[in-house]
């Protein structure tokens, strides 16, 4: 099984990566509508018929597919090498924890961190609370002297964006509710960008933590991250970066990002579900307390005290997703081998020419930045006169999968004027004709309704 | 594109009520005053002032937490004869009757449709109408597409039969129904 899967991965580095030299995102050559039909062979799920017509599948910033390797990764481990990690003395369990870490290492590797700056975690959401409830605990005065600097109080300023997923501003709410600190926002403008020059006035002594995405999952911004570190930096604040719409489509080193802990899930990124990444910088993971407790996280125990591993294992309690994390590896592998310079020079094509094509069809408003500007390959949308779930109703119909709703974003629909929209969202496996066709049927919805334009 | 399968869950009577949203104020529903007060102020810009002098008003607000649609039902119970069904705790009388009813929200076609023909079903109706519409209605759509709807007991009602198949717009067709259940029970 593990031999068929790196012949696999082999075929691929010799088709694509051998002509994907080093390069800057700039002048990456995007991958081709060629090379885009070789890579669909390896993603099975997209091969089938919805509702009598070919699955197009535009909701990858919700969940993306797995290729074959990923699948057969996970596979592999429970057939063949499946024990407990970090606690067994045979010769299977130190099998299995040295493929974990191997993992953890490729990983890291991909995000510019070393591999003891990788936390496990079960989602992105997960990670962000480990931070919160990391730096609660420090509030309480748990985690001794080094614990001292992430504990908040009245009169601390925890800052987030109008722009975040909730899973980057309820954590801090609850933290700010806990500590007494008090939560506050950069606004987002009318189109879709942050208010920088606000970010000014609101980011300031009183600041200890500033939490920002670096790609919206809805209105698709990349935000200027060297810009809000330089500004966090400035006022003695941690930055905390939602990086879930950015890893899996951009080219990201964390350590030139100079972000303090950054998030992001495997399921976005080719890989399964129930396994997340946080990154923290080894020396404020070192001095921060735990959030879960329990085994596998601890060096001596009596009944009233416990000691704590490094980071990090420290974060890493109970039994760890083994097999998930292994698997996230091999989706790694994939990016890595197909070029993510490549990968984001093709989904910001794509994402121009989703907006270029929304801007053409009559009642359309684009949520975002418009046509021209730098965007990760989603676009988000109002159909004037017509509800974002009767839109993906009627591309349902046709095949076409797209989110409807608030997509976890509700303060940022509220902000533009919307409680609901319908966003299309590509990757790597994304064709051109993918794109057309949902513009095509995008077009007949309003008419289908009644609505005159 | 299979029209078909679109034009049999939005029928044209979903359409037309989801655009003329009957029994929604224009400009959203007033704030509700103290019960018994100005009752008639209280549902809406077509219920003539001192029209709901005696009349028990209450409200329900749903959301549908997958999608974000929310509806507010509030409706006007005028109390049965004396001597008719007795009320039990909290509960209207089966023969009180449903004066006023006025929604607001913001949706789908189809929960905002519903909510429309809601209220040309039960506005006018004793609550033991109002409630067979309503369980005849509920048993349509968990359905699966299974139960002819009965035209009789639903009319306009009766157009929601296709929803039943798209397990996913259920919730979207029952919100306000749901809400309009919870207001009966209200406070």
């Amino acid at each position: 099984m593990r031999s068929v899967c790196i012949a696999r991965r082999r075929e691929y580095a010799g088709e694509m990566t051998s002509s994907a030299s080093p390069s800057t995102r700039a002048n990456a050559r995007p991958l081709t509508d060629e090379e885009v039909d070789r890579i669909r062979n390896d993603f099975p799920i997209l091969d089938q018929l919805v509702n009598g017509h070919p699955l197009n599948y535009l909701d990858s910033g919700a969940t993306s597919q797995n290729p074959l390797s990923v699948m057969e990764a996970e596979q592999e481990f429970y057939e063949q090498r499946n024990a407990a990690v970090h606690r067994g003395a045979h010769t299977l369990a130190f099998g299995a924890t040295e493929t974990f870490e191997a993992a953890r290492a490729t990983v890291a590797a991909f995000i510019g961190a070393q591999a003891a700056e990788i936390v496990w975690t079960s989602n992105a959401t997960e990670g962000i609370n480990l931070v919160a409830y990391s730096f609660s605990n420090a509030s309480l005065g748990l985690g001794g002297p080094e614990a001292k600097r992430f504990a908040l109080g009245a009169g601390d300023e925890i800052v987030v964006t109008e722009m975040e997923h909730h899973a980057n501003l309820i954590p801090w709410q609850q933290l700010a509710l806990r500590t007494g600190a008090t939560l506050r926002f950069i606004p987002v403008r009318d189109d879709g960008t942050l208010d920088l020059g606000a970010a000014a006035g609101i980011v300031g002594a009183r600041t200890r933590l500033l939490a920002v995405t670096h790609a919206s999952n809805v209105v698709g911004t990349i935000n200027p991250v060297a810009e809000l570190v330089a500004l966090a930096r400035s006022v003695g604040a941690l930055v905390l970066l939602d990086a879930c719409q950015s890893v899996p489509h951009l080219p990201v080193d964390v350590a030139a990002l100079d972000v303090d802990f950054a998030v992001f899930s495997g399921h976005k990124m080719l890989g399964p579900t129930g396994i997340g990444v946080l990154y923290g910088k080894a020396e404020l993971l070192a001095g921060m307390p735990p959030f879960l407790t329990g085994g596998s996280m601890i060096t001596t125990v009596d009944m009233h005290t416990a000691e704590f591993l490094a980071p990090p294992q420290r974060f890493e309690a109970g039994t760890q997703r083994i097999s998930q994390a292994i698997a996230l590896a091999a989706a790694v592998d994939y990016l890595t081998e197909t070029g993510m310079e490549r990968v984001a020079a093709r989904e910001a094509e794509l994402g121009q020419r989703l907006v270029a094509g929304l801007a053409d069809i009559p009642g359309v408003r684009l949520l975002g930045p418009p046509a021209g500007v730098d965007r990760i390959g989603l676009a988000s949308f109002d159909l004037a006169g017509v509800h974002a779930h009767d839109v993906g109703q009627y591309l349902d119909e046709a095949g076409i999968a797209v989110r409807v709703g608030h997509h976890c974003a509700q303060p940022l629909h509220r902000r533009l004027g919307v409680t609901a929209s319908t966003r299309a969202s590509t990757y790597l496996y994304t064709t051109t004709d993918e794109v057309d066709r949902f513009l095509a049927t995008l077009a007949e919805v309003a008419p289908f309704f009644g609505v005159r334009s | 594109m299979t029209q078909s399968a679109m034009q049999q869950l939005y029928q044209q009577i979903i359409l037309d009520h989801a655009k003329s949203r009957n029994g929604a104020p224009a400009g959203g529903l007033p704030p509700l005053e103290a019960a018994g007060t100005a009752a008639g102020a209280s549902l809406g810009a077509d219920s003539p002032a001192g029209a709901g002098a005696g009349l028990r008003v209450t409200e329900s607000h749903q959301v549908n937490t997958t999608c974000g649609d929310e509806v507010t039902v509030r409706i006007g119970v005028r109390a049965g004869e004396p001597g008719g069904s007795p009320e039990s705790a909290g509960e209207p009388a089966d023969d009180a009757v449903i004066e006023e009813f006025a929604w607001a929200g913001d949706g789908c076609s189809i929960s905002m449709a519903s909510a429309s023909v809601l209220h040309d079903t039960v506005r006018g109706e004793n609550v033991a109408t109002a409630r067979a519409v309503l369980n005849t209605f509920r048993e349509m759509l968990r359905s699966r597409g299974t139960i002819e709807p009965d035209e009789e007991v639903l009319g306009d009602a009766a157009a929601f039969a296709g929803v039943s198949r798209y397990p996913a717009r259920v919730k979207c067709a029952m919100l306000p129904w749901v809400a309009f259940e919870a207001a009966l029970l209200a406070d």
